[in-house]
């Protein structure tokens, strides 16, 4: 979710396999650099794996180009790795977060085989994407501040994993703002 | 086997080795989505009215909200057949009742028949999502959902249809006070419920395909009842 110079990102922390909760500290968004962050939903193992090879190859464009990535361009990253498997795909549908050097939030999602989507407000993806959609449609608003930001994102996830059976048992959001980024735990209910 | 013996045996269109099937399709989905709030005094029952069957839009102004009594309202969306049907079953049902006991029947009593009238199909359900709002005898507010067979639960705010995943959490949060801590809980008046609908409504018409064009609103008061229309995205 989109911010004035902020932007937020926010999961659920919920690890299960269908109907069955095997963990509940399982964390499905990685901080990237320091103002880049990506979150996933979809196959545990995935994530792990897609996480890695991001971290990886972000790694070594940084060694390289002595400079941080822009959004823009680590979203071409994800996209294109996902897409060297196009036929056997993760089972991943990542959501980035990031500032750009000037601050200016950057939102954006994409599905398992890599196409994206970059959008000015805010972008949803898993199980509870509907209820998620409803919750920010109504919750957002342009040009909030960190705090009203931080608010709005927490409710947004918070009631929209309450109406999906497999998604909850707290959730984790992090604030990125140019010289800092917050992350809390949030609560919830545990069913 | 000779040619002409195996002509006669499978005509020439047949799959040979295979049973001819037959497919019986009588349900389509006609989309819309229907809300219902109840306060101390009042029930809110409002409906889109977008008419709808996989990309084609049949009609921008066919209401989902019927009216039964002079204060029982029913909301129902799904496939539109069972939805006319059901409607007039229930109106018979009343019209009889009415004659029968020579008065109106109740909410509660409504709210229980419907929940039978579903059931009687179980093994070929009117595929019908419904919603009755209406002022029980003590002239509260009460809102009852109900699945296609006839389950059913009263509540005080409740979405049905294609956007009520989207509905749910929202009322869930501003009129269910969920996930909110440390807030005094007004009860809830007839012009906030009124305009978090119109907001609700505003929100699931970005999203969702067939919902839209317009919002027919009912409110029912132990006074009377008033109606609204409020236009939505016709896209």
């Amino acid at each position: 979710m989109t911010g004035k110079n902020c932007v937020a990102i926010a999961a659920d922390r919920r690890f299960g396999i269908q109907a069955q909760t095997i963990g509940h500290e399982f964390q499905r968004i990685y901080g990237m650099s320091d103002h880049l962050y990506i979150g996933f939903s979809g196959l545990a193992t995935d994530v792990t794996t897609v996480s890695n090879k991001l971290k990886f190859r972000l790694n070594m464009y940084m060694l390289r180009e002595n400079r941080e990535m822009k959004p823009e361009t680590f979203m071409s990253l994800v996209s294109s790795l996902l897409y060297e498997k196009r036929f056997g795909p993760y089972f991943v549908e990542p959501v980035i977060a990031g500032l750009d050097k000037n601050a200016k939030p950057f939102v954006g999602s994409l599905d398992l085989i890599g196409c994206p989507m970059i959008t000015e407000d805010f972008v949803v993806s898993g199980t509870a994407s509907e209820q998620l959609y409803g919750m920010c449609e109504s919750l957002w608003e342009p040009d909030l501040e960190a705090d009203d930001l931080f608010e709005s994102i927490s409710q947004a996830l918070l009631n929209a994993v309450d109406r999906d059976c497999v998604s909850g048992w707290g959730g984790i959001v992090y604030v990125i703002e140019k010289d800092k980024v917050t992350e809390k735990i949030l609560k919830a209910r545990m069913d | 086997m000779a040619a002409e013996l195996k002509k006669a045996i499978y005509p020439e269109n047949a799959t040979i080795g295979l049973p001819t099937q037959h497919r019986f399709d009588p349900y389509t989905l006609n989309g819309g989505t229907i809300v219902g709030v109840a306060g101390d005094n009042f029930a809110i029952l409002a409906g889109d009215t977008r008419l709808s069957e996989g990309f084609m839009i049949h009609s921008r102004d066919t209401s989902k909200i019927y009216k039964l009594t002079e204060k029982t309202f029913l909301g129902t969306c799904g496939f539109q057949g069972d939805v006319l049907t059901l409607t007039r079953l229930l109106n018979a049902r009343l019209t009889m009742y009415e004659f029968e006991h020579r008065k109106k029947m109740s909410s509660t009593a409504i709210s229980q028949m419907l929940s039978t009238v579903l059931y009687y199909r179980r093994f070929f359900p009117y595929y019908t999502f419904n919603i009755l709002a209406g002022i029980d005898t003590d002239g509260k507010g009460c809102i009852y959902s109900y699945d296609a067979v006839g389950n059913y639960e009263k509540h005080t705010y409740h979405a049905s249809g294609t956007a009520s995943s989207m509905l749910q959490p929202l009322l869930d949060n501003q009129v269910g006070y969920l996930n909110q801590e440390g807030v005094r809980r007004v009860p809830l008046t007839i012009d906030k419920a009124r305009t978090l609908i119109k907001d609700v409504f505003i929100s699931a018409t970005e999203r969702d395909m067939y919902t839209g064009d317009s919002l027919h609103i009912v409110t029912i008061t132990s006074d009377g009842v008033t109606e609204d229309h409020f236009p939505l995205r016709r896209d």
